[in-house]
């Protein structure tokens, strides 16, 4: 008899534990990228490691209470994406996303963040319509867009005296957008277009586009165009000797993890703006460092954008003294913030977080003193100047 | 036998009301739009013998012209569906008068190939939002009454759209049309020395296919909410062959099962990171090797076989419990007539 008191009394104990565990997490963050597919070396795993050291440099509790990381591989399909987002708002009491490529998949997801009324912060999503049109109260951006990559390589390399561009654009809504934002710096910047071939997506051959191109007159040949595109025109323009030529290739969208993927042999010599390079100052080495010996590859942008975000994130929650998203979000609006990634950021109330951007171009191999030692720091991009200012946006939030 | 149909039939209509409630709905409803779109292709690829690498293009577009008659034009959702529908179940058609008269892999390429063209026409056309996608489809009323944006509403609408949908396919495949394409794929001249033309029914059965395609597109187009250039990707023409096949192709249940598993596979291990489309590939690989027929294929007559013994031992036992009692009876019978 007296086993069976103490066997209920365990059974108790174990209940209220269990029920207690439940309540115990002050904060869930989901990180949910490409682990499997074409954005995998961009953020994928890389990613997920980078918002588990901003949860352990924060001290893994917040509000007194741990903080708990799940994540998922969305496949880059924007159905899982948004059945993984749904149910994780709903049945696991998730706080906040993070990271989300595929322009469609990010889309997707900042409605139902904003229907859920919870927080999502973007990294790898590109789209600049996510705090255009389709900003949100509840998602911010905060690593890069297409309009801080394709404004910053136009402004920069006209300043520095090349005038005459000429676009190698892939056939479809992106390429096309691309090609007529920087359009519009190059002419606000006093340049011209001199030419463009529209290349259908995808191209595995570049050849004609490039041979058209090398006879413009232009200083300048933009590719408007991503992944496996870019890859292939910056090869196929490397066979052909084409820096021989005087002309620049400029890459209006293109990441470490390309360069790394081309080799320097084939990418040296491109021009690219990035939101971060590992190799910028101590603090990104110091931090670069530690990322290195968790994945054995340097961080991407993305990856260290996800770092900042959790990091502002965990801040704000602590700061603000609640995880109630629309508090935590103004809270983070109004600290500013500092971290190797962003030494003067903030957050805008259309969702950018703007940060300094910096020019770079490829090295070239006899250049690179080691591994992963790819860029040249050109021109730094100050935060005020990268990003679309707001009131070209058209974001509903900040219109009136 | 009937009353046990009805059993069966109410039993999992109540399992499937009750499912919401333990899983989450929006994944309920992807899977019976999977599982419409995958019986479309089985009743190609199943019953009539035709391989089409390119039902990604009746799937997607469907969802896209779904949406937009949705968001655009402000259609009903209902109206909305058949839209999509329809849409597909003409595409399909064409597909068919280019197609048909191709057999094995020709028509398989053929068919890759005008998939392509949606693809690249889905890419390129302003309506479709490109890379973006079609985003914030309006899930509307349902006769104007029932409020749609409610997840279990709009799961209970759909389900009752799935068991139409079911029942339809039910019925073709056991009418004399369906019978007809079974033949086809069994002997294609001899059904035609039969007297048929098989020209018409691969036709009509590109059409259906089509529109069971468009269906199933529409319904996830209102589920998620948006449509994007995944549906009409060229890995949706595998996907859906791997559902029909997981599942037991030719089998009624097989795709639905198959469209379950797949779907289950690709959400709910997410979180293993990075391995999903080997485990994919693993499952694949041993359902094929040791289910020949699929699932349901293997598993249906195996269930049947014990279901049936059982039935029958139970009617053993009944008709035993019936003796004695009736053997007992005339004695009780005379009994009490000899007490009265």
């Amino acid at each position: 008899m007296r086993n069976l008191k103490w066997h209920l009394t365990l059974i108790a104990l174990l209940l209220s534990c269990g029920a207690a565990c439940a309540q115990g997490i002050a904060v869930k963050i989901g990180v949910m990228n490409d682990q499997s597919s074409i954005y995998a070396d961009l953020s994928g795993l890389g990613g997920v490691e980078a918002a588990r050291m901003a949860i352990e440099d924060f001290g893994g509790k917040v509000l007194g209470q741990p903080i708990q990381l799940i994540s998922a591989d969305m496949q880059n399909k924007a159905d899982v994406a948004a059945n993984i987002a749904n149910k994780w708002y709903d049945n696991e009491n998730v706080d906040v996303i993070v990271d989300v490529p595929n322009s469609a998949a990010a889309l997707a997801i900042q409605e139902i963040a904003r229907q859920k009324k919870k927080l999502v912060l973007f990294s790898t999503a590109a789209t600049s319509e996510l705090t255009g049109n389709k900003c949100s109260p509840y998602g911010a951006h905060w690593t890069y867009d297409t309009y801080a990559l394709a404004a910053g390589t136009a402004r920069a390399l006209i300043q520095s005296g090349a005038l005459k561009w000429y676009f190698i654009t892939a056939d479809y809504a992106f390429g096309h957008q691309l090609q007529s934002d920087t359009t519009k710096f190059i002419k606000a910047a006093g340049g011209t277009v001199v030419g463009s071939a529209l290349a259908p997506f995808p191209t595995q051959d570049f050849s004609s586009f490039l041979l058209s191109a090398e006879g413009s007159s232009a200083d300048v040949v933009a590719l408007a165009n991503a992944g496996g595109d870019t890859i292939n025109a910056i090869k196929q323009a490397r066979e052909f000797n084409f820096n021989k030529s005087g002309k620049r290739l400029a890459a209006l969208l293109m990441f470490i993890s390309d360069v790394h993927s081309l080799g320097l042999k084939a990418a040296q010599g491109t021009i690219l703006t990035t939101g971060f390079y590992w190799n910028l100052n101590d603090a990104t080495r110091a931090w670069s460092k530690r990322f290195y010996a968790r994945r054995h590859a340097m961080p991407t942008m993305t990856q260290a954008g996800v770092y900042s975000a959790v990091l502002h994130y965990l801040q704000a929650v602590k700061a603000s003294g609640t995880k109630e998203p629309l508090t935590v979000m103004k809270k983070m609006r109004e600290m500013p913030i500092h971290d190797f990634f962003a030494a003067n950021g903030r957050l805008r109330p259309d969702g950018r977080m703007v940060h300094d951007m910096y020019l770079v171009q490829v090295k070239s191999p006899a250049e690179s003193k080691g591994p992963w030692d790819y860029y040249k720091i050109l021109h730094t991009i100050p935060a005020d100047q990268a990003f679309r200012p707001m009131k070209d946006g058209g974001c509903p939030l900040v219109s009136h | 036998m009937s009353w046990q149909k009805t059993a069966w039939l109410v039993g999992a209509v109540a399992i499937a009301a009750a499912l919401p409630f333990f899983v989450y709905p929006v994944f309920l409803m992807q899977a019976m739009a999977l599982a419409i779109f995958a019986c479309g292709f089985n009743l190609l690829l199943g019953y009539a013998g035709i391989l089409s690498f390119g039902h990604a293009a009746l799937f997607g577009s469907a969802a896209y012209v779904c949406g937009y008659a949705a968001k655009a034009w402000h259609l009903p959702t209902e109206l909305a569906i058949l839209c999509g529908t329809a849409a597909s179940g003409i595409l399909g058609l064409v597909y068919g008068i280019l197609a048909s008269r191709q057999r094995g892999i020709y028509l398989a390429m053929i068919t890759f190939a005008l998939s392509q063209m949606i693809y690249f026409i889905c890419v390129q056309a302003p309506f479709t939002g490109g890379e973006d996608g079609l985003q914030g489809i309006p899930r509307g009323t349902f006769l104007g009454i029932v409020n749609l944006s409610q997840s279990l509403n709009l799961y209970y609408f759909d389900l009752g759209v799935f068991v139409l949908a079911l029942l339809l396919f039910w019925r073709i495949i056991e009418s004399p049309f369906g019978q007809v394409l079974r033949a086809m794929k069994g002997n294609e001249l001899r059904t035609v020395s039969l007297g048929y033309d098989v020209d018409v029914l691969k036709l009509v059965c590109f059409a259906m296919s089509g529109a069971f395609s468009g269906l199933g597109g529409s319904l996830q187009a209102f589920a998620l909410g948006f449509a994007s250039l995944d549906n009409v990707q060229w890995h949706v023409n595998g996907d859906v062959i791997l559902m029909t096949l997981l599942g037991g192709l030719g089998t009624f249940f097989g795709p639905v099962v198959g469209a379950v598993l797949v779907l289950s596979i690709q959400n709910y291990l997410a979180s293993l990171g990075g391995i999903v489309t080997i485990v994919e590939g693993v499952v694949f690989a041993t359902i094929v090797m040791t289910f020949r027929r699929g699932l349901v294929g293997e598993l249906q007559p195996r269930l049947g076989r014990l279901l049936r013994a059982w039935t029958r031992r139970g009617a053993v036992e009944q008709a035993s419990v019936d003796i004695v009692p009736g053997a007992k009876q005339p004695t009780d019978v005379a009994g009490s007539r000899s007490v009265a």
